[in-house]
């Protein structure tokens, strides 16, 4: 019987500082055979472990065509991700997955995509962008709507301008707090459904960031004549086992761990506009 | 019916050691309740003598009791906190270690499996129930956990029928019991002077053709259906028999989830005695000559502050959401998980509760209109 608990030995070939707190780890699977076997689609998570600290669930934001490399971009808040903060290349992590549904992105094809995410929300759905850029002709016109906090939270300021000159693309940032070095719009993401030219009938969303700006872009979204079942967006909660065992991810009857994290809109619904679930 | 009644076979009480022997014999160790601080728990069973005689538990809310009758009978009590969990799913296991060498490179390797085969002993009906459950949560599914599937795998199981429901079993209204129906190797029934058995499985007929027994009796049968029967109607408390899992969720923000948190002590005792709750958290604990780390599951509770954290965020920080979590789940969304309610009625949530928590009166008080 394969032990599902157990995770295989994975090295750091690569690791960019984002922002102070904010960093990617590239990472390898060290043996060849496993490396070979595994698979992944945007949207889904690894769970990686720190030596003698703990394991953290991590969504992959590399390219699913070279899954040879898996980046992970962390921010470093807790006991497992301020001690991966520390990490070099050559340092020697475990890694098991990929675990979880991904993105819809059989569905997004030949529509048009609109990502809204707030904060390091961004993380997750930067696999569906960077998975766009690079089959452009596949899908229709890109719209990202990025909101963050402090202008500072900003990860990947060149990689937005350069999405930005992409044809077919728009890209709008926010931030709650603005100033002299933000020269985009002040608010909260959702002042940017104003410039967004959004399509209802042939848009699919995609959505990750904290509940509370999910929930209002939902409400932006509807009134704009967008469907429910056009909107999916990825949860987080707690996760320790990834395998729908250890009852942490329940959301309802789901197990966001292996029924999402990414879900279509109805799948939530009932429970989303509740706290406590 | 005629063909398993003619399957029923019985044995005077004082043969009861050689049922134990024919275990030992086929390798398994046995444990069986026996009384421990005061409470009727299972233990290593070596011999009959060690079986709780003349026994008899008391519980209601908030409360359990052991006193003594005049009864020759073993098995004349109802469960005491201790359900088959624990020895399936390990309350603390490893569930692998990690070894780092001068090099830094990290080898994984899971705990090991030496599980010798287990018979437990007196196990009631609601516990065979619960078992189902724990069995569809944790080897039903595309990923079996191995430590449990191998801890199953060497289970038997010696079921006795309960004729002795406490006051706070409600085991009929969730149609679990008292009688055991399936999911056992062997099943007693106990009377005054004889057991009556029956095998449920391969292995259970292999045991029952290693001690000696006759062909139940008519009349023998006759009493263990009319006590099993006395044992149902004993049951004074109930699950509300419509729809829970639409009733809960309809009633969501019902204000008596408020007033049971004024209550609860969100202390997790329900969760540890439950027979069905399968939370658990991993751990890390790294050796002190900082070569090797085991990492660890232990039984976690949906009380708990930490078992809804998400990075600097807690989504259930108070007591009224951590309940309504346990029992929109148990009695709700169990339902859709698993195709039946998460609730077999053994009642033990409610003697267990430091503060006599009712499941069956707060669940009845929340598919009720509130008062106004």
């Amino acid at each position: 019987m394969i032990n599902p608990h157990l995770p295989w030995q994975a090295e750091v070939i690569g690791r960019v500082d984002e922002s102070p707190a904010v960093f990617t780890l590239r990472l390898q699977l060290c043996d060849a055979n496993t490396r070979r076997s595994y698979h992944f689609n945007p949207g889904q998570f690894n769970m990686i472990y720190l030596y003698g600290v703990g394991e953290v669930a991590i969504s992959i934001i590399s390219d699913p065509h070279d899954d040879n490399v898996l980046d992970h971009t962390i921010r470093a808040v807790g006991r497992v991700t301020n001690g991966l903060a520390k990490l070099k290349p050559g340092d020697k992590v475990g890694l098991r997955g990929p675990y979880g549904r991904g993105w819809p992105l059989i569905e997004a094809e030949g529509k048009d995509v609109l990502a809204i995410t707030g904060g390091l929300g961004c993380a997750p759905s930067v696999s569906v962008i960077n998975y766009i850029m690079k089959r452009r002709g596949e899908f229709g016109r890109l719209t990202i709507m990025q909101g963050v906090k402090h202008y500072n939270d900003l990860l990947w300021r060149d990689r937005y301008d350069q999405w930005g000159k992409q044809p077919n693309t728009q890209v709008l940032l926010s931030s709650d707090a603005g100033g002299p070095l933000w020269p985009w719009h002040t608010g909260p993401v959702t002042v940017l459904f104003d410039e967004a030219r959004i399509d209802p009938h042939s848009t699919i969303v995609i959505m990750c960031g904290p509940e509370g700006m999910m929930r209002a872009s939902i409400r932006h979204l509807l009134a704009r004549g967008i469907k429910e079942r056009s909107i999916w967006l990825s949860m987080e909660r707690n996760m320790q086992c990834a395998i729908q065992q250890c009852g942490h991810c329940q959301y309802g009857a789901k197990f966001v761990c292996s029924d999402g994290p990414v879900f279509s809109y109805p799948e939530v619904k009932s429970l989303f506009n509740i706290k406590g679930f | 019916m005629i063909a398993s009644m003619s399957k029923v076979q019985q044995f005077a009480r004082d043969r009861f050691p050689e049922l134990l022997d024919a275990l030992k014999t086929s390798g398994y160790r046995c444990i069986g309740p026996q009384i421990r601080d005061g409470a009727i728990l299972y233990d290593t069973l070596d011999s009959f003598d060690q079986l709780p005689k003349g026994q008899q538990d008391h519980q209601s809310p908030g409360e359990y009791r052991i006193t003594e009758i005049s009864s020759p009978r073993n098995f004349s009590w109802a469960n005491g906190p201790q359900a088959l969990k624990p020895y399936l799913f390990a309350p603390h296991e490893v569930l692998w270690k990690a070894n780092i060498d001068a090099n830094k490179d990290i080898t994984f390797s899971e705990a090991g499996l030496d599980v010798p085969p287990l018979a437990v002993i007196g196990v009631r009906a609601c516990d065979l129930a619960a078992l189902g459950l724990q069995d569809a949560h944790f080897i039903g599914r595309p990923d079996p956990d191995p430590y449990y599937a191998k801890r199953r795998e060497q289970l038997f199981l010696v079921a006795v029928n309960c004729t002795h429901p406490a006051d706070t079993c409600f085991c009929v209204s969730t149609g679990d019991g008292p009688q055991a129906t399936a999911g056992y190797d062997l099943v007693l029934s106990e009377l005054d002077d004889c057991f009556l058995i029956e095998a449920g499985s391969e292995r259970g007929e292999a045991i029952l053709a290693m001690i000696s027994t006759s062909d139940a009796v008519p009349e023998a049968i006759a009493i263990a259906a009319t006590e099993n029967e006395a044992a149902a109607n004993r049951q004074t408390r109930s699950l509300p028999s419509r729809n829970l899992r639409d009733q809960l969720f309809a009633n969501l923000e019902h204000p008596r989830w408020n007033d049971v948190a004024e209550r609860c002590l969100s202390c997790g005792n329900c969760t540890s005695v439950c027979p069905t709750c399968f939370c658990y958290s991993e751990n890390e604990q790294p050796s002190l000559q900082g070569n090797e780390s085991n990492h660890i599951r232990e039984w976690d509770s949906c009380f708990t502050h930490g078992h809804s954290y998400v990075h600097g965020f807690v989504v259930r920080p108070d007591t009224g959401t951590r309940y309504r979590q346990w029992l929109t789940h148990k009695l709700g969304s169990w339902h859709d998980q698993f195709g039946r309610s998460g609730c077999v009625g053994c009642g033990r949530c409610i003697s267990w509760c430091p503060v006599g928590i009712d499941i069956t009166e707060e669940a009845s008080a929340v598919c009720m209109e509130p008062e106004k």
